[in-house]
């Protein structure tokens, strides 16, 4: 099994890590290699698993996962940015220099493209991991059904079911919160709303999600646009529900500028 | 009412999420992705106790990877091997192609109703036409059994076989012995091979075809993809036969087969309790209904 | 059944006493969380005593009034399902061992439940779900081990939320039966029924009254008034037939704009039973227990099968959630599925109300109507040789 790491801030590989053991454990067959660095060269694997951290935001990433994708029977993406160009993805809405500039004291040497974008934009992947990050118990039960040759039985259903299922009031209606987890897929076990805080969204938009319905509701009173827009473009920012969402309610974007 | 819930009207309160073990004893590859499995019952009493009908279903559990809901196809070897014909498709069905011979699994079962085989008897000698399209042979089998075993109850008996390729038609082995038996078999496919020799287009051409000189008497039972079981019935009403003789199975998710979880719904009726096997004219109108 | 009688509030705690005593673990409503739940309750000072809740589509809020009475608010987000039903609950469970899998069903022994303060509506629930889990061919044994130990403590509602219309589903405000005793809070003690010989010998050691004809109209007057804050109403009328002649109607488009197919209705709703079980494994895949969690017909993987998802859409998913709840059921269990409690419309985040969509559909006949009616089968025509074996 081989980890590649993109764009992303190692959360993941740290959810990773920290169940690293009790996979070597299950499977004395399985074999972690890491490439951690964005230069390191991939090794011709094959590889059974390639586990893929990260989106793609420069031109030597593009290239670096075509031949991962070359050297693998499975590639599942792991994680918000693999998933939908994470919270990075938020230069896609901004002018690239003005974040460069931001960010590195000599922008010059930076070299990027203009977007941040997701694994699956790339080439084709076999699973989406999502969650920011992604869910430990979620992650060794996608392996493990890899390795038995097995489709992962990751849901894809609202944070909401989770939410009533562990017995959570409400936040959304009892204290007018506003929460995105009727449209975000579960994976966290509801963990905000327990704590009196909307969902943000980590683990993405769920199966078939209708935040338009959602949005209006929140826009008619209870939120304005620019504390909701925001809210979509969290870490998964990039992914198409959340983002046409987010685009159409967007003050700035009718008139034709950028957040 | 009472505060405390009349339990006496429960006709069976025993385990429902009982399971046997069992082991898949042989494997028999019928066609591209579909293989008929025997399953032995690990314990005797088990394979005392079993009794299905046909048409009913198991749940054939792989720890870890869930259940399906499969067919029974027949039994052998004294009542001590279960038939099942499985196509490979998903998680649960992967599973057991790559188990094999050996493999040790559940199945909980017999679940639903049946063909109604009781409406034979040596009175009416009802004739039979049995109508599969692909894999939809498998609860047909241990019907097609039952007929050949109870030959005088019945009058003719017709098997109308519709599958994609020759490769795809299922218990080819036993074709031969069942028409020897009294069966009439015909098969067509949509895609024929060079060397093909049978008919060739859909199943429900068949049964345009055939003679039917009783159609009030005649039974028609059919398994396979729904659109095809709505043409066979089309097909039967055109040739004169009554609604209500026209039987088919339906299909939808099951998680628990015991009528409880809620997911086999077809409208108003439960597949894995009210069915699989429907009389035709109490599900047309809900089969009609798009996403229902 | 007996003559009521009347008991001091503080009589009420010597009951729960009394139940704890004798191994009950008594449920109740308590305020938590913003939000009046059912939780454990070891003794009066537990209830909410003096608060209100008020309550519209989409918006609940609960806060402290000056008054003095402990029932006197309607239903929170929790219904009594939950401990009946639990929202997750090993069935079953394997090991593997040297001469292959180990099955076993999980029977587990669950306390003794006492459950205080159940409205009529909800005491309809517990009977739609008694019919559900108990009358069918398979019994659940999960419900069944709960459910039979479980005594039951009713009150009458003497307010209404506008969300309510258990006057138009026949099930309330008034509690009628199912109940092993009965209460109806007046400013100077407790009307109690009883419904049960199990009840009578609960209350033997309390300081009983007989009731007077003052507290005997006092509760009328406060059951009646319950009855008049209730304005929500829908029209049952031939309800089955309008939903199943209407499958094609436009204004399932309509609601599937809104609805977010987000399951909060299903979840709260004190009648809905769906579930799916899953494999709970450890880590080495020798041990695993099968896991039953509540699930519902608004998931997408709901209707999934290998030739595709039945219910691809919201709009087919919505629809399958009001016909079953007000029409197919019906035919399934000889009752309607909704009992009238409101929760679905308080708790739905976009506010969504079931009467209102069930109106529109009857107020605006659906002229090009391309389906059939789809005809009630009489349970004796579908009767199926059941006990055949060849
Ligand atoms: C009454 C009945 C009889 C059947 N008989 C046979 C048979 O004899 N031979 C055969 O090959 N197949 C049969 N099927 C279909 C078989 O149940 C599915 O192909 C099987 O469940 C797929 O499981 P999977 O885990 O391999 O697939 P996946 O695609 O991984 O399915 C995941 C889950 O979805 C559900 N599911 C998926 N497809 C179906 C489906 N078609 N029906 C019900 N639930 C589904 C199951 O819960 C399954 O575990 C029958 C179905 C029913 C309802
Ligand atoms: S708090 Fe958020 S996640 Fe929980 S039910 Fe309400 S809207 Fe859904
Ligand atoms: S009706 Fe409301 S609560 Fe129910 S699924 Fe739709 S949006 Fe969610
Ligand atoms: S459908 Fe709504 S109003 Fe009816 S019982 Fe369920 S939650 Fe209550
Ligand atoms: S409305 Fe949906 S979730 Fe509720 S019982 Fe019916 S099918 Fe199940
Ligand atoms: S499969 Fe669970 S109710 Fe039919």
């Amino acid at each position: 099994m081989g980890v590649f790491k993109f764009a992303s801030c190692d959360g993941c590989q740290l959810q990773l890590l920290s169940c690293e053991d009790e996979l070597l454990s299950i499977a004395d067959a399985i074999d972690i290699v890491h490439f951690l660095e964005a230069s390191s060269h991939v090794e011709p694997g094959p590889y059974d698993i390639a586990l893929v951290e990260g989106s793609i935001t420069t031109n030597v990433d593009r290239n670096r996962i075509l031949e991962v994708r070359k050297h693998s029977k499975y590639l599942v993406t792991i994680g918000a940015c693999a998933t939908a160009g994470g919270i990075q993805a938020l230069k896609n809405w901004g002018d690239r220099s003005d974040y460069l500039r931001a960010v590195y004291a000599r922008p010059e040497y930076i070299e990027t493209l203009s977007t941040s974008t997701a694994i699956a934009d790339h080439v084709k992947v076999d699973f989406e991991l999502r969650g920011c990050p992604i869910n430990r118990l979620q992650l060794i039960d996608v392996i493990l059904s890899l390795l038995a040759d097995r489709a992962p039985r990751t849901p894809r259903h609202s944070v909401c079911l989770d939410c009533k299922r562990r017995g959570t009031v409400c936040i959304a209606v009892a204290q007018d919160a506003v929460c995105l987890g009727p449209i975000t897929q579960a994976g966290c076990g509801a963990i905000c709303p327990a704590y009196q805080r909307g969902c943000y969204g980590c683990f993405g938009p769920a199966a078939q999600p209708n935040c338009d319905s959602l949005a209006d509701w929140y826009l008619a009173g209870r939120a304005t646009p620019v504390e909701l827009v925001p809210l979509l473009r969290n870490f998964n920012a990039n992914a198409p529900a959340f983002r046409e969402c987010g685009d159409r309610i967007d003050p700035f974007l009718d008139s034709g500028g950028t957040t | 009412m009472n505060a405390k819930p009349d339990l006496t009207k429960a006709r069976r309160s025993s385990e429902p999420w009982h399971t046997f073990p069992v082991t898949i004893r042989r494997v028999c590859a019928e066609a591209p992705n579909v293989m008929t499995y025997d399953f032995e019952f690990d314990n005797h009493s088990d394979a005392q106790q079993y009794a299905f009908s046909p048409g009913q279903f198991n749940m054939l559990y792989v720890p870890g990877a869930g259940e399906a809901a499969i067919s029974i196809a027949g039994r052998t070897n004294e009542g001590r091997f279960l038939k099942h014909t499985i196509r490979t498709v998903g998680v649960v069905t992967q599973a057991i192609a790559k188990g094999g011979v050996g493999m040790s699994l559940g199945l909980r079962g017999p679940f639903g109703t049946s063909w109604p085989v009781d409406f034979f008897s040596h009175q009416l000698k009802r004739d039979v036409i049995v109508v599969a399209g692909g894999i939809g042979l498998a609860p047909l089998r241990s019907l097609v059994l039952f007929l050949i075993q109870h030959r005088e109850k019945v009058g003719s008996v017709r098997l109308l076989i519709g599958a994609r390729s020759p490769e795809d038609v299922v218990y080819e082995s036993e074709l031969h012995e069942w028409s020897e038996n009294g069966v009439e078999i015909h098969v067509t496919v949509d895609r024929p091979s060079l060397n093909w020799r049978g008919q060739v287009g859909v199943v429900t051409l068949l049964l345009g075809r055939i003679a039917i000189p009783r159609p009030q008497s005649t039974l028609v039972m059919t398994c396979g993809p729904e659109v095809m079981m709505r043409y066979v019935a089309k097909s039967a009403m055109d040739r004169k036969i009554p609604t209500e003789n026209v039987w088919l199975t339906l299909e939808r998710n099951m998680n628990c087969a015991i009528g409880l979880c809620g997911h086999c719904q077809l409208g108003p009726k439960f597949i894995c309790k009210d069915g699989p096997v429907f009389r035709y004219d109490y599900v047309r109108d809900l089969l009609r209904v798009q996403h229902f | 059944m007996e003559e009521p009688c009347l008991i001091e509030k503080s009589e009420l705690n010597r009951l729960i006493e009394r139940l704890i005593r004798e191994g009950f673990l008594v449920l109740g409503p308590r305020v938590e969380d913003s939000a009046i739940l059912y939780c454990e309750i070891q003794s009066m000072r537990d209830l909410p005593r003096g608060y209100r809740d008020t309550q519209e589509p989409g918006k609940y809020r609960v806060a402290e009034s000056n008054g003095e009475n402990y029932f006197e608010f309607n239903l929170g987000p929790h219904s009594w399902k939950q401990f009946l039903f639990p929202p997750k609950q090993s069935v079953s469970s394997c090991k593997k061992t040297d001469n292959g899998w180990e099955f076993t069903t999980n029977v587990d022994s669950p306390p003794k439940f006492a459950f205080l303060g159940v409205r009529a509506c909800e005491l309809a629930a517990i009977e739609v779900q008694d019919r559900v889990f108990l009358e069918g061919p398979f019994v659940d044994p999960v419900y069944q081990a709960r459910r039979e130990s479980t005594f039951i403590i009713a009150v009458n509602c003497t307010v209404a939320a506008s969300t309510c219309f258990c006057t138009s589903m026949g099930t309330g405000p008034k509690c009628k039966s199912a109940f092993d005793l009965a209460l109806t809070e007046l400013d100077d003690g407790f009307v109690v029924e009883v419904g049960t010989t199990r009840g009578r010998s609960m209350i033997s050691d309390l300081n009983i009254r007989k009731i007077d004809r003052e507290h005997a109209s006092d509760s009328q007057l406060l059951q009646q008034r319950a009855c008049d804050q209730i304005t929500k109403r829908m029209d049952t009328s031939g309800i089955r037939n309008l939903l199943l002649e209407n499958l094609d109607h436009p204004h399932w488009d309509d609601v599937a704009k809104r609805c977010l197919s987000c399951t909060n209705c299903t979840m709260v709703c004190p009648t809905c039973f769906c579930s799916s079980v899953t494999e709970v494994s450890n880590l080495s895949g020798d041990q695993i227990e099968r896991e039953r969690q509540w699930d519902s017909c608004f998931n997408v993987d709901f209707s999934y099968t290998a030739s595709g998802t039945v219910r691809d859409d919201v709009r087919s998913r919505y629809r399958q959630w009001l016909t079953h709840k007000l029409a197919s059921w019906h035919d399934q269990f000889d009752s309607s599925g909704c009992v009238g409690c409101g929760r679905c419309i308080t708790w739905c985040p976009v506010g969504i109300d079931l009467t209102a969509e069930v109106a529109a559909i009857r107020n605006t006949p659906f002229s090009n109507r391309t389906l059939p009616v789809i005809q009630p089968v009489s349970k004796a025509a579908c009767a199926f040789p059941k006990d055949f074996k060849p």
